[in-house]
Parts: structure tokens; sequence; C-alpha cells
């Protein structure tokens, strides 16, 4: 290969890389009006607010949250139908995706916070995320303050390693972290005793907790080491879709309506397993639907 | 490229604070000392997993050549399960499921036991190289060998391995570089390597695409100087005239 051939190479890598840039110039309800369909970015596996329940179906309260604002905005832009695509995403691609057009709302567990506002847009709050530690019914933990020495499992590619490592710089607790490569495998890591404790949100361990062999054995305990907003994520720079988006979640909000749909995901069976997360509203969730904002998750942590 | 931000990895991990220097002092790191750890990760599972898998690899390949029915039978045992399980289930199996069977090995590092998963999963596809090259060569070689009064492990050692090894040093070549992109799975088991590394700290800069390609750089560097190395052995340890294809 002679100089000009990977200097070439260099341009076409750099031109894939530089495309998504190109790809938003019309507004999203543009795009839904026109095209007649819609994609909504959902996880396989984000406990309660979004999973899969195979076959292609997605459920969860921020995909119903994101179900019913789309109704609302076909209705406004009025169509006679709107086909609703779903698509698995990632935590690794759900910005890119977002970014490229590939999807227009992404309704899962993304947290939101102040470098991601540089590269997409937030709905108003749905949920507010309390980080906590799961541990052994039995082993005695009850404060982050017992760790000490003790193997800490937590999932890779999520905000949970940066902050326990902030937690051992700052507090002086020097933790064996044991990463696992997705939620369920961080649980096993638990579950085997590999780990004396899994750090993450609140909301996923319940949910883990319940689909465990006995839930019994585990407990949710000490206090919470972080609070996150995890909201709906759309396009940056496109007023009109985030308004209609918002518009209707405020609307759900005022009316009391969020907090049923909440008890249908939270507290009561949900599918595919029929269990029961069984974890009520944080009073800062509460909060969130009372003054409808999309502040993020840095101005959570200055309270 | 305006909007290239490549200064993510002179940020130090806790605060996301620029350092001028780009390398942390007192306990700090930045996310360029993090990577340069995880790069020493990577290169370590995949050296270390490379003398495992050479090690296992030869001695099953000899043993399948060799006229004993029962020894051919363990080297083709050997080499049928470690190359029909997917690596990552191995590294699984290793990490979960047999310490759950002999509880000794609870104690055992996971950085011991990625070692040996990677190591005997590459050792069954040597095994089949060492085994197709010693096969290649004509059979009165061996024959040779063994009416000039060498005795079965003689002739391998002087006759038949010296020219079969010679013989399989390119696609020993590729699998060693395979063995340093299939490090990556270590990340599965808590190895701080560079796959868990780019994983996360896209998660926590989201400079996904700055990170992405560091790491893609990292690996095809380590891998492409194993290539080197293994170029360099294949030229000084020809045999002039020997092997037809050897000569360029």
């Amino acid at each position: 290969m002679n100089a000009k051939t990977m200097l070439r190479a260099g341009l076409i890598v750099a031109g894939i890389a530089a495309a998504p840039a190109f790809a938003q110039d019309t507004g999203t309800l543009k795009k839904i009006k026109d095209s007649g369909s819609v994609t909504m970015g959902v996880r396989e596996s984000s406990g309660g607010l979004s999973f899969t329940l195979g076959d292609g179906k997605f459920a969860g309260f921020h995909v119903e949250l994101c179900e019913r604002a789309l109704a609302d905005i076909r209705k406004q832009l009025g169509m006679s139908q709107l086909n609703i695509k779903y698509q698995p995403v990632t935590s690794q691609n759900r910005i890119p995706l977002m970014q490229n057009g590939t999807i227009d709302i992404e309704c899962g567990s993304t947290t939101n916070n102040a470098a991601r506002q540089k590269d997409v847009a937030f709905a108003v709050t749905t949920f507010v995320e309390e980080v906590r530690i799961a541990a052994k019914a039995n082993s005695g933990i009850s404060s982050i303050a017992q760790l000490n020495g003790k193997n800490v499992a937590t999932t890779t590619g999520t905000t949970s390693v940066q902050l326990l490592r902030k937690h051992e710089r700052a507090t002086g607790v020097d933790f064996k972290e044991v990463f696992g490569k997705d939620h369920a495998d961080s649980f096993l890591l638990l579950e085997s005793g590999r780990a004396d404790a899994f750090v993450m949100d609140s909301q996923i361990l319940a949910g883990l907790i319940a689909k465990s062999k006995s839930p019994a054995d585990f407990k949710v305990v000490g206090e919470v080491l972080n609070v996150e907003p995890i909201n709906i994520m759309m396009r940056k720079d496109d007023p009109a879709f985030k308004k209609a988006v918002d518009d209707s979640l405020i609307k759900l909000m005022k009316s009391g309506e969020i907090a049923k749909i909440y008890d249908k995901w939270f507290m009561q069976p949900i599918p595919p397993a029929n269990v029961r997360i069984g974890l009520p509203a944080s009073e800062a969730t509460k909060a969130a639907w009372a003054n409808p904002n999309d502040k993020p998750a840095e101005d959570y942590a200055k309270k | 490229m305006g909007n290239w931000d490549w200064q993510v990895f002179c940020k130090d991990t806790i605060e996301g604070e620029v350092i001028p220097s780009c390398f942390g002092s007192g306990g700090d790191i930045t996310y360029l000392d993090w990577m340069l750890s995880a790069w020493g990760w990577t290169v370590s599972v995949a050296l270390l997993s490379l003398v495992v898998a050479l090690v296992f690899g030869s001695l099953m390949g000899i043993l399948r050549t060799t006229p004993n029915r029962g020894l051919v039978f363990l080297g083709n045992a050997w080499t049928e399960l470690f190359r029909n399980i997917p690596l990552l289930v191995q590294i699984v199996l290793w990490y979960h499921v047999i310490p759950a069977l002999i509880p000794a090995l609870r104690s055992v590092p996971s950085f011991l036991l990625v070692v040996a998963a990677l190591g005997l999963f590459t050792s069954a596809r040597i095994s089949e190289q060492v085994r197709a090259g010693i096969q290649s060569l004509p059979r009165g070689q061996r024959m040779a060998g063994l009416a000039m009064g060498f005795t079965l492990p003689q002739t391998y050692r002087y006759v038949l391995l010296p020219m079969a090894f010679r013989i399989i040093i390119p696609p020993l070549t590729s699998e060693s570089m395979n063995i340093v992109k299939n490090s990556s799975v270590a990340f599965a088991v808590s190895i701080a390597e560079l796959t868990l590394f780019a994983m996360q700290a896209q998660e926590e800069t989201s400079r996904g695409i700055e990170i992405y390609l560091a790491v893609t750089g990292l690996y095809f560097i380590t891998a492409f100087a194993i290539n080197r190395v293994l170029h360099f052995i294949e030229g000084r340890v020809r045999v002039p005239g020997l092997i037809a294809a050897g000569g360029k």
C-alpha cells in the first residue's frame, strides 16, 4: 500500500464515520407523516422499563409511555394509521442509531446526563433511578462502608462502574470490582458467591431478584449511592417532535394516569414469567411527575 | 471532521477533567493510562494463552499421528472437544460451571481461567495444524527414521517435527494473530482488557468513535507485530531447497 492508497482508504473510513451527520435534515414529525411509520428503539432486558417478550415483541413502562405518546402524535398529524417498528438497541449503539436516523424515539433505560445532551434530546423525566446495593440476605451487609475489601460486582458499560470508582476515591473504601458482561451475568456472580454485593440501578436489581430461583435469599440494602433521571430519548434539535412527546407525557402526569401505568409494570406481575418486580415509585420519581422537567443527572447530584 | 475529540484520552477517570500531560499522577489515572494498562492485559492474556496452546496443541497433534490407537483417540477426542464448543461458551464454563463442580477452582484468579480456556480452545486448532504438517511429509521419512534405528520419539524429534513445524509456520502465524483478537472474550470474566475498556470508557465519556478507533488500532498493532515476528522466524529457519514452496 503506498501513501496515496493509504490516504484514500483513510478518507473512506473517515467518510463512513462522518456520514451520520448528514442524515437528519428533516424533522421527525415530517418523517413520520411522510413514511407512515416510526421506529422505536427498545431494550432486550432493562427491567420493567423496556424488555422483550420474545418473538419480536417488546413491552415495559417506557415502551407503553412511548406508544401512548405516538398515538397522540398520530392524532395530531391526522393520520389514520401509524406503523410502529421496534428496533432493539444496546447501551453502545443507542446514541449513534438515534443520530443517524435508524431509530426515531428510544424507550429504554437511558440516563439523561449533560454529556449526552450534547448529542441527543430527552423527553421530560418519567423515571428516576436510584443506584443501590444488592446482597445476600444472610450476608449482614447493610451499607457501602461494609464492602471494604469485598468483591463488588457491577456490569461493564454502565455508569455504576464510574460511580464505584468515585466512591472508592472519595471514601478510601477499597472494593475489588468484578465486571459482569451483562446484568444477568453480574447477578450470577452474586448468586455463585464470586461477588459479595452487586451495585446497580435498584429497578434492575429488584427485577433480577424477583426472577431469581429464590428471591428471599437476596435483598436491596444500604444508602442510595446515586440518583439518575432515566428518560425517553429523541434526536437533538427537533423541538416540534420533543414538544409533541412532552405534551403527551405531561398530560399523563397531570391526570395521574402515569402512576397507574407505573403500577402496572412495577407492582403487578408482568409477562413473560408473571413475576412482580415490587418496586414502588421513589420520592424522586414522584417529584419528577409533579414538576415535569428534563434536567440532567448532574442537577440531581447537586441536591 | 470538526466533531473529533481526541482530548478524551487525557481526561482523568474520576472527574473527567483534562490533564495537560495526558498521564495521571498520584493515584489519578487518565483514560490513556487505563487504555495502556488494558493493552497490557490483552497482550498478557494473548501471549500466555499462546504458550498454553502451542504446548498442548503440539502434543495432541503429535499423538494423533502415532501408531498407537489409544493415543490417536486421546488426541482426536481433545481436538474435537475443544473446537466444537464456541469460545465464549467455553469461557463461561470455565468461569461459572467448573468452579461450581470443583470448589477448589473458585479461588483461581479469572486471569488464569481465561488463559486456560483460550489456550485450550486454540490448542485444538494448533493440534489440527500439527497433524496436517506431519501427515504432509512423505511416509518414507518416518520409515527411514525408524529403519536407521531411531526410536519413535527420536524419529519425531530429529526427522518429522523439524520439517513439519517449518511447513505449518504460515497457519501458525494466523492462529497466533487470532489469539490476540480472541482474547477480547476475556472481558466476559472481568479482565480489564481492551474490549472491556472500550465498552466502559465509551459509556463514561460518550466518545465511542474515538475510543473504538484507538482500541482497533492497538489490536491491529499487536496482531501485526506477531505477524512480523513469525515472518522473521519463518525466514530464519528456512532450509533452502528442502521445501519447494518456501522460496519466494
